[in-house]
């Protein structure tokens, strides 16, 4: 069967499953474009090429199939740079398809040419341009294997005009991968495995380090059952919350920068780490030198490049979490580590009490409140929450207590500002039975907002909640404890988010106390469409407790009585 | 030192993702050559890097992240044959010429052209054996030099690609801190 290079391309896409691209037409990539209205494959116009990637992107993380992103050559494939870093970062399996200029004016800066394969060599698993119609096939079936298997992670995909435009012989069968490189994900050998057990049979403070990888391997039953078995408390980094039910005995919160006290105090004080699915972020261990300097380490982990990365470990088990622990689990001694647990309990006592959640309200609204009454308001309900980047991002895990996986979508690798509203509307397309809360800080908010006119004109309905404080709030925060409060461009206005939400043609609530948090948060849950919730909150509120960069892990800035801290009183 | 043997796939791109990684991930390229191997469509590079034992466990993990990457061998510290070709373009005048043929002789150097002020040497050997050779040679004059860095092979029975295909798995480490080979 003879087809164009672009019937191809939908075909194959058609074939691998697709039924969301999300993307913006221009020249290069307008046979595509062309064919793609012959193809059951449902576009979203986005307003920017970034909005298309970070759609792409939540739609697989919501989902855990590959979101497909397109755009045109030059500078719509330039702007889709930060969003392909962001999911390369956060191993997010995408697949990018950019037009090219002709292939004959490959190399001599024609109209809107930019060597984009050059450009995000660095930020994509692997990459392709394909100039002629025979390699379409191939190369997107690569594409999809190389994007969803062993770490997942960006593909792009860029093909020039004439290759979209002259036809071939279309034979999805001989286009199956078949490239050399392309390595199955190892299996652990016995003999590591063996050493794991011993040493977790005989650890006396082990924690469990759980990641992202746990939901990417699906190893939630998994992790479950090794923390039960053997009574390990498990601590989540930033991407691994969700693996774990919050509300779990056993699962103890969020390591890090800005993990609770006790998470990290566990840490530090623990004998042996497993870690599972995660990469030793320097978010997570603070300084390396006096990290768990008591613990034995074994990590689980599918990219052997991570292995030794940032932690020496004592057991290395290379391969998918979940088949590394379904091995492992039948070696695994049932513990009773009720000393240890009990212990982690008595230092949670007190960072516990300092929680602005247990202060009376004093009129102000907090972001913490705001979050909490949200969650509360979303409990038990199948609701994704996306979040951006900064303060509220912390708040978020910190306050929002999330029971089943792939319910926090957040960039975590990047800090990708402007992420959550068009994250939000992939993830809302990926599983539009799930009720989707992009939480966004009025910087990132003013980012990507152009993209709540692609939520509307495709009917997608997400709840956005604004945390305005009035400032880029995180760097604010590093301003008033390391550059002596001298607030260089951080102060932020912005427009009447609520006007700006009926400009666009959507509900518009503002709320600026407390009491007006479960109202607004009611009735943007009950609005069928598009909800813009604008939180007026404390302007120089505080993400507690922080462990400054490079500083040891017990060395945390700890909540002070908030009341105080945060100028309330003044 | 490390010295690495990468069979690559011979496709457009290839040496600049090899290099581009080196790159990305802060290791220093001291030498790379790139060529034919023994196997159609199959490039073989040579790359030899400083770094310390975990930098190199790290470099064969990323190199084989790379889909064109077929196979990677770490030949440091394994049996094996190091040559280095070097072109040399020596100034030589008649009165020193016949010293320097001399020279040239003593160190297995064959000279491949010969003109009224200079004479171009050809030498294969190891890096420490060409740099002697330069040694000796500057005081004459060096007008022109091109080497091609190294360029590696282990000793003994058995094709690169053979020993490596189920390379993925030789090189990843294991039980670290207890070994590192399978």
């Amino acid at each position: 069967m003879k087809l164009t290079g672009a019937q191809i391309l939908w075909d194959c896409l058609v074939r691998e499953g697709v039924t969301d691209v999300f993307g913006y037409p221009g020249g290069a990539i307008l046979p595509a474009y062309d064919a793609m209205l012959d193809y059951p494959i449902r576009h979203i116009l986005v307003r920017h090429e970034q909005g298309a990637t970070h759609m792409a992107d939540g739609y697989a993380r919501a989902s855990g199939r590959v979101g497909v992103a397109i755009a045109t050559s030059g500078p719509g494939a330039t702007n889709m740079v930060t969003g392909i870093a962001t999911a390369m970062l956060d191993s997010s399996p995408i697949v990018c398809i950019t037009g090219q200029v002709g292939s004959r004016l490959i190399g001599s800066d024609a109209f809107q040419e930019i060597d984009i394969t050059g450009i995000t060599l660095p930020i994509t698993k692997h990459n392709y341009l394909v100039t002629r119609a025979e390699d379409v096939a191939p190369a997107v079936r690569e594409a999809f294997l190389i994007a969803k298997s062993g770490r997942p992670g960006p593909v792009l995909i860029d093909i020039t005009k004439d290759a979209q435009q002259s036809s071939c012989e279309f034979d999805w069968e001989a286009a199956a991968p078949s490239t050399p490189g392309w390595r199955a994900v190892p299996e652990a050998p016995a003999s590591a495995l063996a050493q794991a057990a011993a040493l977790l049979n005989e650890a006396q403070r082990p924690v469990i380090l759980a990641g992202h990888g746990v939901m990417i391997s699906g190893a939630m039953a998994q992790l479950l059952a090794l923390a039960e078995r053997a009574q390990i408390p498990v601590a989540q980094t930033l991407l691994g919350i969700g693996g774990m039910p919050a509300s779990h005995p056993l699962n103890i919160g969020m390591m890090g920068m800005h993990g609770e006290a006790w998470v990290n105090h566990a840490i530090q004080e623990a004998d042996l780490l497993i870690a599972a699915g995660m990469r030793f972020d320097d978010r997570v261990t603070g300084n390396l030198k006096t990290y768990a300097p008591n613990a034995r380490k074994i990590h689980i982990e599918i990219d052997p490049s991570e292995i030794n990365k940032n932690v020496a470990v004592d057991v290395a088990l290379i391969g998918d979490l979940m088949d590394v622990l379904n091995r492992l689990l039948p070696s695994v001694a049932r513990g009773n580590r009720d000393a240890w647990l009990k212990h982690i309990g008595s230092i949670k006592g007190d960072a516990a009490v300092l929680d602005i959640q247990t202060l009376p309200d004093d009129g102000h609204l907090y972001a913490a409140h705001v979050i909490n009454d949200l969650w509360r308001a979303t409990r038990g309900s199948d609701t994704i929450v996306v979040t951006d980047v900064g303060q509220h991002q912390m708040w978020e895990a910190q306050y929002y207590h999330h029971e089943s996986p792939r319910s926090l979508i957040t960039s975590g690798g990047l800090g990708t500002m402007g992420f959550a509203v068009p994250a939000a509307i992939g993830a809302k397309r990926a599983r539009p039975e799930a009720e989707v809360w992009a939480i966004v800080g009025d910087g990132g908010f003013q980012m990507t907002m152009c993209e709540l006119a692609t939520a509307v004109q495709d009917g997608i309905e997400i709840k956005v909640a604004i945390i305005n404080n009035g400032y880029l709030g995180m760097v604010r925060q590093w301003q008033e404890f390391f550059y002596e409060r001298r607030y260089a461009a951080t102060p932020l206005t912005g427009p009447d988010f609520v006007k700006l939400a009926e400009a666009f043609g959507i509900k518009g609530i503002g709320v600026t106390n407390r009491a007006g948090v479960l109202p607004a948060v009611d009735a943007a849950r009950t609005h069928g469409g598009p909800v813009v919730v604008d939180f007026r909150v404390e302007q120089e509120d505080t993400v507690y407790p922080m462990v400054p960069a490079g500083a040891d892990l017990h060395a945390m800035i700890r909540r002070p009585s908030p009341i105080v801290e945060t100028g309330a009183d003044h | 030192m490390y010295t690495f043997a990468v069979y690559v796939e011979d496709r457009p791109g290839v040496l600049n993702r090899v290099s581009s990684l080196f790159r990305r991930r802060n290791f220093n390229i001291m030498s790379l050559a790139v060529g034919h191997s023994e196997t159609p469509g199959v490039s073989r590079m040579t790359v030899v890097v400083q770094t310390d034992p975990g930098g190199a466990q790290r470099i064969q993990a990323h190199l084989y992240k790379l889909i064109h990457v077929i196979s990677v061998e770490d030949i440091s510290h394994r049996p094996a044959v190091f040559r280095d070709l070097a072109l040399i373009k020596v100034a030589a005048a008649r009165e020193s010429r016949p010293e320097i043929l001399q020279l040239a002789e003593v160190f297995g150097a064959r000279v491949v052209d010969v003109a009224p002020a200079s004479v171009v040497l050809e030498m294969a050997g190891s890096e420490a054996k060409i740099d002697g050779l330069l040694d000796v040679l500057r005081p004459y004059g060096v007008l022109e030099m091109v080497r091609t860095g190294r360029v590696a092979m282990s000793r003994g029975q058995g094709s690169g690609t053979e020993r490596t295909t189920t390379g993925s798995a030789a090189a990843m480490p294991v039980a670290v801190g207890v070994t590192y080979t399978v």
